[in-house]
């Protein structure tokens, strides 16, 4: 890096254009080749073998925007718009498999084929070849940079959002004697999940025909005074469907969180630990469980 | 729509209808009140299965309506509550204290043989 810097003085003395007016010679350039260049671009592309999973057809057309907001880009030095249209073309090539190495591959792509061309124009002149090139090759670089990092934040945003699919499976509502539910709750408790929780506590106490019911939160480490205002009202909604609710495992933080909001510790059945609910669930059904092997 | 009241051994059983008007719920109270008297009953079911919305005056009804059954010497049990509509009401501060709650009709049947079968 330092040594190319020392490069770049020495240049810069016997600059006599501007950067932007070098620029804008390179844009001229870029549009009046645009055809010929873009076609390089995807004869390269389909060489290299990347973006296997869309069409030529495809390759092609994305290929022309791609290059005609990379020359807008360069010409005039706003990145919002490619950043856009970066995002926008993940949004659409993501769910077809397209990886991160394809993306960026066939942005350095063209930025090789228009170096190339930059080369072939200006081969009897190295000295504005070079000028030329220090005007394109930070704003190469930075439009790269742009385009690779919008499509790993589409990534990142497809991931959360699978993330949160994820979670909306992970309260599973189960039976585990005739009319006794468990409702093992783990992590984080937000008013999203909370709510989906007790839609399905509930439906799930109409289908099992439950009388029972034992919320279980030893895994959730601490919840806010929403959340467990909207535990209690879970606790209550259950009882209109005439269902006892036995909560268990509340931690120190939870328990304190219940007594700052003033819950009306009567209607909430709280026992210890999971297996102490269960058992007082059996006790309020008349189940009776009895070792079958004599106890040594 | 007047709510029928349906006289089943000991209990009485009303159904309630997808929609009633504040006036059909009065004169349910006032029939379900002089009822329970009249049949000697031990207790009054009813049925809110077909309520898909349940609004406030509805649900004082029925808050009512148990506890007048209580001072008449008998009890209420609401049945067939819909999970939406539970937790909605839960919501409006609804919560029916004291007033026993089943899953459906038959539940209803069962806690209240169960309960007076003790009794007996």
């Amino acid at each position: 890096m330092a040594k190319r810097d020392s490069t770049t003085t020495d240049l810069e003395l016997k600059r006599t254009e501007e950067p932007s007016e070098l620029l804008r010679e390179l844009v001229a350039h870029l549009r009046q080749n645009r055809t010929q260049l873009r076609e390089e671009w995807v004869v390269r592309i389909s060489e290299t073998r990347l973006l296997t999973a869309m069409t030529k057809e495809e390759i092609f057309a994305e290929a022309t925007s791609v290059y005609d907001s990379y020359v807008e880009a360069l010409e005039t030095e706003a990145f919002e718009a490619l950043q856009a249209y970066a995002r926008n073309l993940s949004e659409r090539i993501i769910p077809r498999g397209v990886e991160t190495h394809e993306v960026v591959g066939i942005v350095l792509l063209l930025r090789d084929v228009l170096a190339r061309s930059l080369f072939a124009k200006y081969q009897n002149d190295f000295k504005k070849l070079n000028r030329i090139l220090d005007a394109y090759e930070p704003a190469a670089n930075r439009i790269a940079n742009t385009v690779a990092v919008g499509f790993v934040q589409e990534r990142e945003r497809v991931i959360r959002q699978q993330q949160e699919a994820i979670r909306e499976l992970s309260t599973p509502v189960l039976q585990v004697r005739e009319r006794l539910l468990i409702l093992p709750i783990i992590g984080v408790i937000d008013p999203q999940r909370a709510r989906q929780l007790t839609e399905q506590l509930l439906r799930g106490i109409r289908t099992n025909r439950a009388k029972v019911v034992v919320i279980d939160i030893t895994g959730v480490a601490a919840m806010d005074v929403t959340v467990a205002n909207h535990l209690v009202q879970t606790v209550e909604a259950s009882r209109l469907l005439g269902a006892t609710v036995i909560v268990t495992g509340l931690s120190p933080e939870i328990a304190q969180t219940l007594v700052t909001i003033g819950v009306d510790l009567g209607k909430m059945n709280t026992v210890g630990d999971l297996q102490g609910g269960i058992e007082q669930a059996e006790r309020l059904l008349g189940y009776k469980v009895a070792s079958i092997v004599e106890p040594n | 729509m007047e709510v029928p009241i349906l006289k089943q051994g000991a209990f009485l059983i009303a159904t309630f209808q997808a929609a009633l008007s504040d006036a059909d719920l009065n004169h349910l109270r006032m029939g379900l009140v002089q009822q329970v008297v009249k049949f000697r009953s031990r207790a009054v079911i009813v049925d809110v299965t077909a309520m898909d919305v349940m609004d406030s005056f509805a649900s004082r009804t029925l808050r009512e309506i148990a506890h007048m059954i209580r001072l008449r010497g008998a009890e209420t049990v609401i049945v067939g509550i819909q999970p939406e509509v539970a937790f909605a009401m839960v919501q409006l501060g609804l919560t029916l204290e004291g007033v026993a709650t089943a899953l459906d009709l038959e539940e209803g049947l069962a806690y209240l043989n169960e309960k007076f079968k003790v009794t007996n």
